[in-house]
């Protein structure tokens, strides 16, 4: 009896690590990435409501940020609680690359110029909070909140202080103006424009992300995540690695904080809180720990629920709106007491998140109507 | 000289009080290895269970703060049994974002019920002093100090000479090799939990007396234990202590010659000076002054 080898597989078969590491696993895989495209670039000439467009871009920005939480916390297993430090890092930095009055940089300059003074304060602090491990490098991070929060509040010169600093960036690139796009004969408006900057990015970030994290570098920080000391014993240089993965980690946060100053043409240091952290927290456990669809889909699910919840609240039972309403709650206290609950309750029942849920449901039905 | 004085005497007051939050952390920490972020949230919610139980419930404060103190307890302990049993031999990162997610749900949980506004704490306390020389001691501190002093030689008994005590030093030390000697560790962890609540309880009452008034913003002082715990190492009772008195006297002497020295560093410089020292000190020493070096293997 003779194998003969059959030209045509099925979608789902593997045959080597190479095909195992594909970007995009079948010819399914691929049409839904086409049709995530497609949604893309369409969604706009049809959604026109601003409400559920800002949702829609804060979403982005939160993705973004998560991509590069994830990235330290999920595949390399270094908690960092500050996060919010970085964005905070990225929108001052914005303000002062980007606007009119002050250095006037193109979009994609003031952009990358942002990121790259994230990646620079990331490689700075880096290896100094990486010699502390778990718990240590926790409370580290979280020093870090309080003492950028300090920075902020008092660098006037620079921040604004306490009040804030207006974000004026210009958003153009090769002519197409995201503030106020014309195209194909129609106008778009702020929101919609912005939508495109943002998730074009998300997918660029996206793909950046899942590139580093397939390929040798990826498998070393999965490698410092499982077992630093056997990493090191394989072979990874690990305090390389650590930093790294920090320095990109704050170099993607600080890219979603130059995009959310961008965004809201504003800033101020009360935005970057521990609550600002924990919520990047709650996105990546929502999403999934330790993957790149997971981040981009708890930042849809999470990155808009504060706008949400702020809408709806009206119709929330038990929720004050105003100072006169008689609610036991505040809109502000539901916002923190939801993001608690959601991060106890997937930790406890779901620790893998909702990119789990997804893959068990796509391996339910890869095989439908056999059961195996 | 009066000033510097004065300003040690405030010192140690805090520091007293940032040395029963720490102790907090530490005990839980030994028995389970889980860093406990909703302290806070125990320890305002045992200072506004005393408050009720006082201006509610008509009790006298003394009784009052005792009825807390066991209250907190409790809910240390079912805290653990409920939520924290579940997460037995999950990573770090998990153990450590469930209690944050548990301290959001108690802030948010205190403020529902009692709101926002600073409330009076009933104490008999009050604004009153006492004069020693140049020196102002406030009887609220006076008696913090009093207090800390009292629990924590308590504590250093309990865990000496009682029998529980011992077998929580065991718990800590060899989790397996007490299990092997009839030592039970879920007893042990829930009394760990307890344990930790009432100290919590306990510093959020001396926290909210007198002038200070209670309000929901008091949680925020777990935050700066933190540095407290850390510098004296996360698993060392006495660095607890000591790492408390050391950042609370930190933390007055700056807010003391804030103008004279500190002027360049900006307003409230004081806020962030306990996590400056906490730096400061990780980078000579990573695992704290009497914190025990993490052994690795593979």
């Amino acid at each position: 009896m003779s194998f003969r080898r059959t030209p045509r597989v099925h979608g789902l078969m593997t045959r080597s690590y190479a095909d195992d590491l594909r970007l995009f696993g079948s010819g399914k895989a691929k049409l839904g990435l086409l049709a995530l495209v497609l949604a893309y670039l369409g969604l706009p000439f049809f959604l026109t409501s601003d409400f559920w467009l800002s949702v829609l871009d804060y979403a982005g920005i939160a993705a973004i940020g998560a991509l590069g939480l994830n990235l330290l916390t999920g595949y390399t297993g270094q908690v960092s609680l500050g996060h919010a430090f970085f964005i905070g890092l990225g929108a001052y930095a914005a303000a002062q690359l980007g606007g009119p009055d002050a250095l006037n940089l193109p979009l994609p300059l003031w952009l990358l110029g942002a990121a790259v003074f994230g990646v620079l304060v990331g490689a700075l602090i880096g290896p100094f909070a990486l010699r502390l491990r778990g718990n240590y490098l926790a409370i580290v991070t979280l020093g870090l909140i309080f003492l950028g929060e300090h920075l902020f509040r008092n660098l006037k010169e620079v921040t604004g202080g306490n009040s804030g600093t207006n974000v004026d960036t210009t958003a153009t690139l090769g002519g197409l103006d995201f503030k106020d796009l014309a195209l194909l004969g129609e106008n778009f408006s702020f929101n919609q424009g912005y939508f495109w900057l943002i998730w074009g990015l998300v997918g660029l970030v996206a793909l950046l992300v899942k590139n580093l994290v397939r390929t040798r570098p990826g498998r070393a920080l999965q490698a410092v995540r499982d077992r630093d000391v056997a990493a090191e014993v394989v072979g990874v240089q690990l305090g390389r690695y650590k930093v790294g993965a920090f320095a990109v980690s704050s170099g993607l946060a600080a890219l979603a904080g130059a995009l959310l100053g961008s965004y809201q043409q504003f800033v101020s240091p009360d935005e970057f809180s521990l609550f600002l952290s924990i919520q990047y927290i709650a996105i990546i456990i929502v999403g999934g720990v330790g993957t790149v669809f997971g981040s981009i889909v708890g930042a849809l699910v999470l990155g808009g629920l504060p706008g949400l919840i702020d809408k709806y609240s009206a119709s929330i039972p038990g929720v004050s709106t105003g100072s006169g309403d008689s609610g036991f709650i505040s809109v502000f206290s539901l916002n923190q007491a939801i993001f608690g609950l959601l991060i106890v309750l997937f930790l406890v029942f779901e620790p893998r998140g909702l990119a789990a849920v997804w893959l068990r449901v796509k391996a339910y039905f890869k095989a439908w109507p056999f059961s195996y | 000289m009066s000033e510097f004085l004065q300003l040690c005497f405030n010192g140690t007051a805090l520091g007293a009080r940032y040395a029963l939050v720490a102790l907090g952390f530490v005990i839980i920490y030994r028995a389970t290895g889980v860093i406990n972020f909703a302290q806070g949230g125990l320890l305002a919610l045992g200072a506004y269970l005393a408050y009720a139980l006082n201006d509610t419930a008509a009790l006298p404060f003394a009784l009052a703060v005792i009825g807390a103190v066991i209250a907190s307890g409790l809910i240390g302990a079912a805290t653990e049994r409920v939520v924290l049993r579940k997460m037995v031999g999950q990573p770090v990162f998990a153990v450590v974002m469930v209690t944050i997610g548990m301290l959001f749900i108690l802030e948010q949980t205190i403020t529902s019920i009692w709101g926002f506004e600073a409330l009076n704490l009933g104490d008999p306390w009050g604004v009153q002093i006492v004069r020693a020389g140049d020196v102002v001691l406030a009887q609220r501190d006076l008696w913090t100090i009093g207090i800390a002093g009292a629990v924590l030689a308590a504590f250093f008994a309990f865990f000496r000479f009682s029998k529980l005590g011992v077998a929580m030093r065991a718990t800590a030390f060899d989790q397996e090799a007490a299990l092997a000697q009839g030592i039970s560790a879920r007893r042990v962890f829930a009394v760990s939990w307890g344990i930790s609540g009432a100290l919590a309880c306990l510093a959020g009452v001396t926290l909210a007396a007198g002038p200070a008034a209670l309000s929901p913003g008091i949680g925020a002082v777990a935050l700066i234990a933190f540095p407290a715990m850390i510098v004296g190492g996360l698993d060392s009772p006495v660095g607890a202590v000591l790492g408390g008195l050391i950042i609370g006297i930190t933390q007055a002497l700056t807010t003391g010659y804030q103008e004279d020295l500190f002027g360049w560093a900006g307003a409230n410089f004081a806020a962030v000076m306990p996590y400056v020292v906490m730096v400061l000190i990780l980078l000579v020493r990573p695992y704290g002054l009497f914190g025990t070096r993490e052994v690795r293997r593979i």
